[in-house]
């Protein structure tokens, strides 16, 4: 959340910001490849959610990972930690 | 009961930290800093200090430690000399731009190359422009009463800002003379437990001191040297109410001696103030009207005090023991930017002295001010900066 003071006064001493979803505005569309999970293959081992280095890939309740297509910025890490293959990277236009 | 110790400097800044009951210590060992944090990491191992101490491998380190600790919210100290100082500069810049009242004792030592471990004032002065506070001590009792005021000082929030305090390697550092430890509990009731105006805390995550746009980064900027002047009326205060409590007072900003109606005054920081003194006895008893101010904070720079001199002294003498290559020293440059919109100000010879450790005595000082007097009564002074005791 930003907040824009009026003020010098309203200001604090330094900057302070408290973590939001998206502060900086959304970044999936900086994707030219796009994961894609084939959840019949996928074994629910979380590895892509632990190496997602953008926390994109949210984790249920069942271990099934979900992929957050607003931020994903398609770096295929998790395509290529996924010891089963589960995850191919497609491009975007196809 | 206070107690009256002897010890060295460095010690006494480890006594320091413990009275003033500092919660977390990261440093690495460099000379003539080493014996500061070993005799804190023997208070913290005895029991006798309730203290995290954090063992780091660089003095980057050490300062990014100490931002972390500060910024959750406990009372950081730590300690370095010259290179490692040096090392630590990028971080001190953010440890000030967060506004962390971090307190660290520098015991000055000269930068290399050619390698040296003996006193001069060129590492500290080199971080003038990182929004630290610095002081600058004359002696062991004086490093004991800064770290404390130190703390008063920058945990005040009209300050927030990180404190060096500075003493000379070896001719402070290693050398033992009698200091007065006050009682615990009247530190203590002097200097409260810390207050942080933000903290990082598990459960409210936060992240602070970060990307600012054009719109907002000056403001920032500004508050910094708002927080300078406030440091600048606050210093004094202190100094008062430490003395009315302890006995010790140092004349806030800058200590004057015998300057009421002295034609020449020389301008001194750190240890030469003690030995400006001893000269000023002395050209006194010739009949001399020669004075000596040191200038015990640096940062903020107390040119209102200094262009006070300018109604009674004819001229100022300023002894450095730093020199900013391509320029002099920094008393000098900022003593004579003091001045320069005064309407009739005082001559001001610049010298440069005691580099590397070189001795500075009383008798240097007689010989400086002696040189100062001639260019004084001619009106004339022949050089701008001076180095003293330059071989041939």
């Amino acid at each position: 959340m930003s907040v824009s003071p009026k003020s010098r006064k309203e200001m604090p001493l330094t900057p302070l910001s408290s973590p939001t979803v998206g502060s900086m505005g959304k970044t999936g569309f900086w994707r030219t490849f796009r994961p894609e999970v084939d959840y019949s293959k996928c074994t629910r081992c979380t590895l892509c959610w632990i190496y997602c280095p953008d926390a994109a890939i949210t984790r249920q309740e069942d271990d099934t990972p979900k992929i957050d297509y607003d931020y994903c910025k398609g770096c295929g890490i998790c395509a290529n930690e996924c010891p089963v293959k589960a995850i191919a990277m497609k491009r975007e236009e196809e | 009961m206070a107690q009256t110790i002897i010890d060295a400097a460095n010690h006494i800044a480890g006594y320091a930290a413990k009275a003033a009951r500092v919660k977390v210590v990261a440093a690495y060992p460099i000379t003539p800093q080493t014996t500061v944090v070993e005799k804190i990491a023997n208070f913290v191992e005895s029991g006798e200090m309730d203290a995290e101490y954090i063992r780091v491998e660089s003095e980057h380190s050490a300062m990014v430690a100490c931002i972390g600790a500060a910024a959750a919210g406990v009372r950081t100290f730590t300690a370095t000399s010259a290179h490692g100082l040096a090392l630590m500069h990028e971080a001190l810049h953010w440890a000030s731009g967060s506004r962390l009242p971090i307190v660290m004792a520098v015991v000055n030592r000269a930068m290399g190359a050619p390698w040296s471990i003996w006193p001069d004032l060129s590492d500290s002065l080199s971080q003038r422009d990182t929004g630290w506070i610095q002081f600058y001590c004359a002696d062991n009792q004086e490093v004991f009463d800064t770290i404390i005021q130190a703390y008063k000082l920058c945990e005040d929030e009209r300050v927030f800002l990180p404190a060096m305090v500075c003493l000379e390697g070896f001719i402070l550092s290693h050398t033992y003379a009698p200091v007065k430890i006050p009682d615990q509990e009247k530190i203590d009731d002097f200097l409260p437990p810390y207050k942080s105006g933000w903290i990082l805390d598990i459960n409210r995550p936060l992240s602070h001191a970060n990307l600012v746009s054009p719109e907002w980064y000056m403001e920032f900027r500004y508050m910094i040297q708002e927080a300078m002047e406030n440091a600048k009326e606050l210093i004094p205060e202190i100094d008062r109410e430490y003395g009315k409590r302890f006995g010790f007072e140092y004349g806030g900003l800058v200590e004057k001696y015998e300057c009421e109606d002295a034609d020449l005054v020389l301008l001194t920081m750190g240890t030469m103030g003690s030995d400006a003194k001893i000269a000023v006895n002395k050209m006194r008893k010739e009949g001399l009207k020669v004075g000596a101010a040191r200038v015990r904070v640096f940062r903020p720079f107390p040119l209102e005090e200094i262009r006070e001199f300018s109604e009674q002294a004819q001229m100022l003498a300023t002894i450095d023991r730093h020199i900013s290559f391509g320029m002099e020293g920094f008393l000098a440059s900022e003593t004579r930017a003091s001045l320069l919109s005064q309407k009739d100000p005082p001559l001001v010879a610049g010298f440069i002295a005691g580099l590397g450790g070189r001795d500075v005595t009383s008798g240097t000082i007689e010989k400086i001010a002696k040189k100062s007097l001639e260019w004084m009564r001619t009106g004339k002074v022949e050089k701008e900066t001076e180095w003293v005791d330059l071989r041939e």
